[in-house]
């Protein structure tokens, strides 16, 4: 009930068509219930009597009720979806905008995918279900209720008919739902572990062939089937009784009405015309007792997807700037302050333990570490993507939690490491960063970000349009274009999550010589699995499994610290960085002096005109 | 002219694939369907005849009994007794008829859609891997999530509906007809203003939930690529603005579903308030007809307006059916269109078997022994050979190309010995993957010759050929089931200790042990509880158990951390060691311990030999290699 009440909270403007809709219905219900009530009179008053002034007046209300009903009933289907479509709308508005104001740690909480469906299907099914409610819900108990009221009115005995064949119906139904619902429940499971096989197989077809699988995978399947199909037929075979249980209800009415209404003919009581009448009413109530048997299933199905919306809307955001925030920066120093934090704050493994740092502006930093060691971690903790859970992180000599969070994310510029561009030009991605950059701004930054040269040879330039998802860009184009994004934010930091990895040393080499020519500055934080990417770094430190396990020059820490020098060491023999993916010169036709686009798309990174020139020039000694 | 004429055809491909559909479930019960049809058409039958009930109850009892009782007789109950009892009787066969097919359809329809679906995957599991490289993965989903799940819909509601809703028209007309011809025309004329009215609604809301189709396609792409970027919005503050585009595409979807949505609740109204005027109509009508000139009694007046009630609500159940059928129709098709798929063909007859040596001759065994050979049958002679495998690859003038009119590779020219490693180096899209992709006939080549100890690949029977080389892919592919499921895999007969042993050889054990079950533990959604490189080991370990004589390694270039990249090196190793191995190489360790190393450049082999030897010989790879490293520093 809480659920449905916080739902139709949103319904805001369309409160009126959702108002409206129902009583619609009432008004034309009325109008269906009152024909046989009609059409008794006009048996027993008209053709009983063989008056036929009589048939025309009663022949004339009937018509009258029927076009009533027709138009007011579907004043109500214009209300009802009116009123669903907008509370619908409102709910995604209230969502996305919900959405927007989350911390990292709330979005990580509910996973992208999860936000998506709540977004788009279950805001579907709420949509449905409430529509349906609007018509059908109204309508089902408004015309079950004035249909016994006429037939009470009619024959409070024969009436009693209805009530006996109501309890019996409903009862049954219940039992039915009851126990077939938990099935289908089950059934639903089976089925989604069903599709995740498939789907295991699409992708790993080249595993399963390679093992010569086929067989195998085709047994486990039907026996997956084979489990499906039994609770299905489960499940199903119990709502078989659905048909035959109301059948048994309504020849169990005529057959009582015909019997025990011939008796109150007889007795007086009743006319024959208001007999075809109670005939009439059996199907209008029997029917509105199924239909709202199916309501209760449809509604305690969206139910659950309700009840996703709601957590979402509930959700508080757990990062919000504080009142009287600082609203400016002062400059790009940085202090960890005895940090400890985990994800799950409290419980779970310390992602971070007793990290205690001190870095001062302009500096040049890189952070090296294995997967899992909290590199991520530890830089998402300066824009406050995430709150420490005891110590403190400083940025230009305040907590980071004292800063307006808009100021502080627009000073401390982060190019993650699952970097993102969106659909829409190159120019317009680059605005996230400013959006008033002109042309010249735009393309100083690319230029750093050594984005420039692609961009200048696309055939649309800046004006390029990016696919959703950025898929027609290089995983090394994607990188540089978000490099170029986060500089044209003129940051007081610059941090870089593993940003290179795709773009061939030579090219990171002169992003990097960029950086300390362009904003000197700026303090730069540059995570990377190369040492290579280290070169300009005044310090790097070494995380290890949470805890910093050396902060020094790269000279000091080859004396010193194994893991450094471990690394350095596998990494720096002779052609280790010989990355045979990375033999750009081999897509490169001598011939027609070009890429071949075709092998151009299926480059890992943009190649860099330099190290072709390079290698043409070798080529041709 | 020409978009209707397509349209028809499309309907006549809707109806040709709902109709495939059908029959395959005909086929598979055609006793228990022939059933389902005689159940129906017996409840259809017991409905009928309760509506005709009231005339023969007011026509032929309540209006005698009441002149009876006018003229002071007592009224003899006996005759409307007995009448009800038959009522009832028909109403025990309509109720256990209906029971009935509702209950066999069950089994029909689920026993249907196991079927096909057992079929369409064990189909799809035939189909060669172009079909996989060549159609959307979320394509090939979707036929199993949508598509059988509409045709689910279909065999189970609308076919016996359908069905149900036509013998039951018939019924009810051939019994208006015989009560009175009149106001059956009068009927006739109401229901065709409702198929015209619900027809011209029908066709307009269809074309508004078009748009609206587009919109939410449209909302949605705009929410996923939001949200996916979402952590991407919060670094640049960018909240505002993406409020500011959602709201207008929302409003421009709401709109258009408030439009379609008002269409189609509509329908429903019109089509209830049309039945209601009839009914009115034939009553006004009927009351006329028995006034004026009573050739219709009170009862029959009755009776068939019960009947026009009847008659209206199955007509427009049908119309309902028939866009319910035309959705499955679309999904049907696609179902076809995946079975209509061609096979992978495997006219190879030489097998692989296990053998023992007997002296100096080789015998067939049933058991594992451990030593392999090739069953080579001469039908000519009539004779079996055996050849001990050994591992010896060579390729010959081979050409190929994906599609005709782009060859990838040129006259492709190679030698393994049995235990011999190669390695192939070039940059994406230079044809190493595809030499591998052939080598098992993934794909078959266009020209030239690849023998395997040599024997023709194509005369090997495809499973063997697959069988006898192990694979090891760059992206870590796992299955749901546990750890050790995972590895068995390999080979479906291995032991426990077996599994555990080949883990231990590519020093996957330690990190398993440290997994919260072990061996046991469970993995999921294709290994997302574990790293890209513990994923990898777990490959390697797969590939291990299986204990092929020759491999195809296509070494991961995923970042994953230094420590777990040199578990995964290692692995590798030990997985290469005594094995025909041919590796797709991105690391240098790898490329200097093979015995023979093709650059290839453009699908072609440019230059071939020993890291040493290419390194003497000063050519691209030498170039290459001492290039990276000049910008390594």
């Amino acid at each position: 009930m809480d659920i449905i009440r916080k739902l139709l909270g949103h319904l805001g403007e369309y409160k009126k068509p959702a108002l409206i809709a129902p009583l619609c219905t009432l008004v034309a219900v009325g109008m269906e219930v009152l024909i046989p009530y009609v059409m008794a009179m006009l048996i027993d008053q008209g053709i009983s009597k063989l008056d036929m002034g009589k048939v025309w007046l009663f022949g004339g209300i009937m018509l009258a009720c029927a076009v009533i009903a027709l138009v007011i009933d579907s004043a109500s289907a214009v209300f009802g979806s009116r009123a669903s479509t907008g509370l619908a709308s409102n709910l995604r508005d209230a969502l996305f905008e919900k959405v927007q104001t989350y911390s990292f740690s709330n979005i990580d909480k509910f996973s992208t995918a999860g936000l998506v469906t709540r977004m788009t299907t279950d805001v579907t099914n709420v949509q449905n279900a409430f529509n349906m409610s609007l018509i059908i819900a109204t309508r089902a108990p408004i015309s079950l209720v004035a249909s016994l009221v006429m037939s009470v009115i009619i024959s409070p005995q024969l009436s009693g008919i209805f009530l006996v064949a109501m309890v019996v119906l409903s009862v049954a139904l219940i039992v039915i739902m009851l126990k077939a619902m938990p099935l289908f429940g089950q059934v639903f499971q089976r089925y989604d572990a069903l599709n995740s096989s498939v789907q295991e197989n699409v992708t790993a077809i080249r595993v399963v062939k390679a093992f010569v699988r086929e067989d195998h995978e085709q047994q486990k399947f039907t026996n997956a089937a084979n489990e499906v199909h039994d609770l299905f037929v489960k499940a199903e075979g119990l709502i078989a009784w659905n048909n035959p249980v109301m059948g048994i209800a309504i020849y169990g009415c005529i057959i009582a009405l015909s019997w025990f209404g011939t008796h109150s003919i007889l007795a007086g009581d009743i006319t024959t015309g208001q007999l075809t009448s109670l005939l009439g009413y059996v199907f209008n109530v029997l029917i509105s007792l199924m239909m709202l048997t199916m309501i209760f299933v449809m509604v305690s199905m969206s139910a659950a997807s309700g009840k996703r919306i709601v957590e979402v809307l509930d959700e508080e955001p757990d990062i919000v700037s504080p009142e009287n925030a600082l609203m400016e920066v002062p400059d790009g120093s940085i202090d960890f302050d005895a940090v400890d934090f985990s994800y799950r704050s409290g419980e779970g493994e310390e992602t971070l333990t007793g990290i205690d740092l001190h870095i001062g502006s302009g500096e040049t930093i890189g952070i090296l570490g294995g997967t899992g060691s909290g590199k991520s971690t530890l830089v998402s903790l300066i824009s406050r993507l995430y709150d420490v859970d005891a110590g403190a992180v400083r940025v230009g000599g305040n907590d980071v939690r004292s800063y307006d969070t808009e100021v502080l994310r627009d000073s401390v510029a982060v190019v993650l490491q699952q970097n993102t561009l969106f659909s829409g030009s190159i120019l317009d991605n680059l605005r996230w960063g400013k959006a008033d950059a002109t042309l010249e701004e735009c393309k100083a930054a690319c230029a750093a970000a050594c984005a420039d040269e692609f961009i200048d040879r696309m055939p649309d330039g800046y004006d390029t349009q990016i696919e959703q998802g950025g898929t027609n860009v290089s995983g090394g184009q994607r990188q540089r274009l978000c490099i170029a994004r986060a500089l044209l934010k003129r940051p007081r930091v610059l941090i870089l999550d593993d940003s290179t990895s795709a773009v061939d040393t030579a090219t990171d080499a002169s992003i990097q010589r960029a950086f300390a020519e362009q904003i000197p500055d700026t303090t730069k934080i540059v995570i990377s699995q190369r040492v290579s990417s280290f070169g300009s770094c005044d310090r790097i430190l070494v995380l290890d499994a949470g805890r910093v396990a050396a902060f020094a020059s790269e000279h000091e820490l080859l004396a010193t610290c194994d893991i450094y020098r471990d690394v350095y060491e596998t990494q720096n023999k002779a052609g280790a960085e010989a990355d045979f993916d990375s033999l750009e010169g081999i897509a490169y036709d001598p011939i027609s002096q070009r890429f071949d686009p075709a092998f151009e798309d299926e480059l890992p990174f943009e190649v860099d005109p330099a190290v072709v020139a390079e290698l043409a020039r070798k080529a041709g000694e | 002219m020409s978009s209707m004429s397509e349209k028809k055809q499309d309907q006549g491909n809707t109806l040709k694939s709902v109709g495939a559909i059908f029959s395959f479930m005909f086929k598979r019960y055609k006793g228990l369907f022939v059933l389902v049809i005689v159940g129906i058409l017996l409840s259809s039958w017991a409905m009928v005849q309760s509506t005709l009930f009231t005339r023969k109850l007011i026509d032929e009892y309540i209006v005698p009994m009441v002149a009876q009782a006018q003229s002071g007789a007592n009224p003899d109950f006996g005759p409307l007794a007995a009448a009800i009892t038959r009522l009832a009787l028909v109403a025990v066969v309509g109720v256990s008829s209906m029971f009935m097919y509702n209950r066999l359809m069950v089994t029909i329809s689920q026993g249907t859609l196991r079927d096909l679906r057992v079929e369409v995957f064990g189909h799809m599991e035939s189909l060669p891997i172009k079909y996989f490289d060549t159609h959307a993965h979320g394509d090939i989903m979707s036929i199993y999530t949508n598509d059988i799940d509409t045709l689910r819909q279909l065999i189970s509601q609308t076919i016996p509906n359908f069905i149900n809703s036509c013998t039951t028209i018939v019924m009810v007309f051939i019994s208006m007809v015989a009560l009175s011809i009149p106001l059956t025309g009068v009927t006739l004329v109401m229901v065709a203003v409702m198929l015209l009215a619900s027809g011209r609604i029908g066709a307009a809301a269809g074309k508004h939930f078009g748009d609206q189709q587009q919109t939410l396609g449209a909302v949605n792409g705009f929410i996923e690529e939001t949200i996916s970027g979402e952590k991407v919005v919060k670094v640049f503050c960018h909240e505002e603005r993406s409020i500011d585009d959602f709201h207008k595409i929302n409003h421009a979807l709401r709109d258009s579903a408030t439009r379609a949505n008002t269409l189609a609740g509509i329908l429903m109204p019109v089509v209830f308030a049309i039945g209601e005027i009839s009914y009115v109509l034939c009553a006004i009508v009927g009351s006329y007809l028995a006034v004026s000139s009573g050739i219709i009694s009170l009862g029959t007046l009755v009776s068939f307006l019960s009947l026009n009630q009847s008659f209206t609500e199955p007509i427009t159940r049908i119309s309902q059916q028939l866009s319910a059928i035309t959705q499955a129709g679309a999904g049907a098709s696609r179902v076809l269109a995946l079975l209509a798929e061609e096979s992978e063909k495997d006219e190879g007859y030489v097998e692989l078997v296990n053998v023992r040596e007997e002296g100096d001759q080789i015998a067939e065994s049933d058991q594992r022994t451990g030593h392999w050979a090739w069953k080579h049958p001469h039908k000519d002679a009539g004779t079996v050979t055996y050849m001990p495998l050994m591992g010896e690859l060579v390729m010959d003038g081979v050409d190929f190309g994906y599609v005709p009119e782009k060859q990838i590779l040129h006259d492709i020219r190679l030698f393994a010995l049995p235990g011999q490693k190669i390695a192939f180096v070039g940059a994406t899209g230079a044809g190493k993957t595809t030499i591998t992709n052939l080598i098992n006939r993934f794909y078959d080549i266009d020209d030239g010759k690849i023998r395997y100890d040599g024997i023709n690949i194509t005369k090997i029977r495809k499973p063997e050929l697959r069988r006898s080389l192990g694979m090891v892919l760059q992206d870590p592919h796992l299955f749901t089931g546990t750890v050790m499921e995972n590895i068995r895999y390999g080979r479906l007969d291995a032991t426990d200790e077996e599994c555990i042993e080949a883990a231990k050889l590519v020093s996957a054990h330690d990190f398993i042990k440290r997994l919260p079950d072990g061996y046991d533990t469970e993995i999921t959604g294709d290994g997302g509880n574990l790293s890209a490189g513990q994923r990898q080991l777990l490959t390697i370990a797969r590939a291990a158990v299986a204990d092929p004589p020759a491999l195809i390694l296509d070494e991961a270039t995923s970042s994953i951390d230094t420590r777990t990249e040199q578990l995964v090196q290692a692995g590798m190793d030990a997985l290469m060691r005594g094995r025909t191995t041919f590796v797709i190489a991105h690391r240098l360790s790898t490329v200097r311990d093979s015995d023979c190393i093709m650059v290839m450049e453009q699908g072609r082999i440019i230059e071939r030999g020993t890291h040493d030897e290419l390194l003497a010989a000063h050519g691209k790879y030498y170039e290459l290699y001492t290039g990276n490293q000049i910008e390594a520093e």
